[in-house]
């Protein structure tokens, strides 16, 4: 298969945004990104709502397309070439805000789907792994429930476990806990957390502010479509450079 | 205050049969009127028709024609033919139950290649060939009454869904030429009468084949083709409705796990979008059922055709109460069967569950 690997395969960065921008018709939601993720990062991305922060995940993800810039995850271009989106999205698990698990199928029959029909393993080494990994995120006795049946903390757990099975390198992670009842926000988190310190690539889109505190490695402030500042966690709450990123923090933290 | 062995029962008359009884049937007075009311009337149209059935009716004109309303004019002495076809398809439905519930995995296969044999097997038993003595030909053209409408039912169903299916995900598409072509073919066929469906099948079908194979298609075969091609456009609206119910998230969901479209469609939506859609799809089959009674129009027998053939039989005059009751007991027997079936498969898929 062929990838574009042109750009300096240096393995250690897994994603490359340069000037990336994107329309929705007229409305330009991404404006300039710049951004470069290495091998084991854990980034935290916050603003506002609109400022196009999970736009820019979708985009890398190619469930929206950019116009302009370039991106590379991986070493590979994403670019029209559906065999290069194919590959990136197999480097990439996704989970979102409403969980979009598969509700004719059970848990277990969710986390098998993909690496029985993509990677093509049987249905016996699909149902070890996806066993196991129910088990890592703390629920191995609801496998053969059907996703109505489940909370919505373990719905998003199934759906970390989902993205998981095709061994991605990165995870994205798109407010995972935001349609989450404040009781089942700690046990996502929690199996975030120990995804974070096993040293996967992650980037969430969160307004979790404790669980940047204590896993992250920097944090982006986005808004208007372009990263407006970053830094680790110890100097962004306390050192804040720009205006509208004082401002942002005075509104979340005060909660 | 009851301690925890005391166990306190309802009231008898308000709960269990009598308690339903109370609420439904008689709460008020004006409620109790109405109860009476509409049992008065009901026996009173019960009785007529049982009285009628019991004693006036000449039922002799079924039972001594049974043979013309089974299988029309198809000739006497090979109607043992129809009768190892019904056999054959029992045994398969039995056999294909068994494996089903059973659930083993190589025999899902084999019984699925046994049906299509079994379909081909039955063509030819039933059609038979020319010159043998054994199976001699018996002309599509003369099968007629309820086997007649059983064959364009089921054809018309197994080969419309598929269709509709195709001309459903035609039809959204993203290439123009595709899109359009469902698009106008839907509108096309949604816009006129299934009457006149079938009159183009009849007139015009030998129109667009070329001239050594429209010779030999039947008038069988040209209402097959129009009934499916009617029914196909209705599956694929339900079919596309469905569809449009799907949240924008799984198919999302779907790419992000990396599953190429083709497999996000098949695996992830066509069967929630199937699934939601059941009773629309189950009822555009049974229209289709009932609606291969318009065959008459083009000269074929079906039931309804051959009922209305065996009123005029000079020996049962003025028995179309009786023929035309025992048609519609047959189509209603049919449709039941199919209702009951949609809705064995709805519990079973867990529709409105998960």
């Amino acid at each position: 298969m062929e990838n574009d690997r042109s750009e300096a395969s240096d393995a250690r960065e897994m994603i490359i945004c340069r000037d990336v921008h994107k329309w929705f018709g007229d409305f330009h939601v991404l404006r300039g990104v710049n951004l470069t993720l290495r091998r084991g990062e854990v980034v935290v991305i916050c603003g506002p709502s609109g400022s196009g922060k999970s736009t820019l995940i979708r985009t890398i993800n190619r469930l929206e397309e950019h116009q302009k810039g370039d991106i590379f995850v991986d070493g590979i271009e994403l670019t029209h070439d559906i065999r290069n989106v194919h590959a990136i999205r197999q480097e990439i698990g996704m989970v979102f805000q409403h969980f979009n698990l598969f509700p004719h199928l059970t848990a277990i029959q969710n986390v098998t789907l993909a690496p029985i029909y993509v990677r093509r393993w049987s249905k016996d080494k699909a149902e070890e792994v996806a066993r196991q990994l129910l088990e890592r995120v703390g629920i191995p006795e609801q496998a053969e429930k059907y996703p109505a049946q489940l909370s919505g903390g373990q719905q998003q757990r199934v759906a970390i476990a989902r993205a998981l099975a095709m061994q991605p390198k990165i995870m994205f992670f798109d407010e995972p806990t935001s349609a989450l009842d404040p009781e089942m926000i700690k046990e996502v988190l929690d199996v975030m957390v120990e995804l974070a310190k096993g040293g996967m690539t992650m980037i969430v889109v969160t307004h979790e502010m404790g669980f940047a505190k204590e896993v992250c490695h920097r944090i982006i402030f986005f808004d208007e479509g372009n990263i407006v500042e970053e830094n680790p966690p110890a100097k962004f709450f306390t050192h804040a450079k720009e205006e509208r990123t004082k401002v942002f923090l005075s509104q979340i933290l005060t909660h | 205050m009851t301690t925890a062995t005391e166990v306190i029962k309802p009231p008898r008359t308000e709960v269990g049969v009598l308690g339903w009884l109370k609420k439904n049937l008689f709460s008020t007075w004006y409620d109790a009127l109405l109860t009476f009311g509409s049992l008065a009337f009901i026996s009173g149209v019960l009785y007529g028709v049982t009285k009628w059935a019991l004693t006036g009716a000449k039922w002799g004109v079924v039972t001594t024609n049974i043979k013309v309303f089974m299988v029309g004019r198809y000739p006497y002495s090979e109607v043992w033919r129809v009768w190892a076809s019904v056999g054959l398809f029992v045994v398969m439905a039995i056999v294909t139950l068994v494996v089903w519930r059973l659930d083993i995995a190589r025999a899902r296969r084999a019984v699925t290649i046994a049906w299509v044999i079994v379909l081909l097997v039955t063509i030819v038993l039933l059609k038979g060939f020319g010159d043998l003595r054994f199976i001699p030909s018996v002309p599509i053209n003369i099968w007629s009454g309820l086997m007649l409408t059983l064959t364009l039912g089921i054809v018309g169903i197994v080969a419309s869904f598929p269709i509709g299916i195709v001309l459903a995900l035609g039809r959204r598409s993203s290439l123009p030429v595709i899109r359009v072509f469902s698009t106008m073919f839907i509108e096309m066929v949604r816009g006129v009468p299934l009457i006149s469906v079938l009159f183009m099948a009849m007139l015009m079908l030998p129109l667009f084949l070329p001239a050594s194979i429209s010779g030999r298609l039947s008038n069988v075969l040209r209402a097959m083709v129009g009934m499916t091609l009617s029914s196909a456009a209705y599956v694929a609206e339900n079919v596309r409705g469905g569809l449009q119910a799907i949240p924008k998230g799984q198919y999302e969901a779907g790419r992000a796990v990396g599953l190429n479209e083709a497999y996000v469609m098949v695996l992830i939506v066509l069967p929630q979008a199937l699934r939601a859609m059941i009773p629309a799809i189950v009822g555009q089959f049974i229209s289709l059922y009932k609606d291969t009674s318009l065959v008459v129009i083009v000269g074929l027998l079906d039931l309804l055709g051959v009922a209305k053939a065996v009123t005029g039989q000079t020996a049962w005059i003025g028995t179309q109460k009786e023929v035309f009751a025992f048609a519609g007991v047959i189509y209603f027997i049919t449709c039941s069967a199919m209702s009951y079936a949609s809705r064995r498969l709805e519990k079973q898929l867990g529709v409105g569950e998960r």
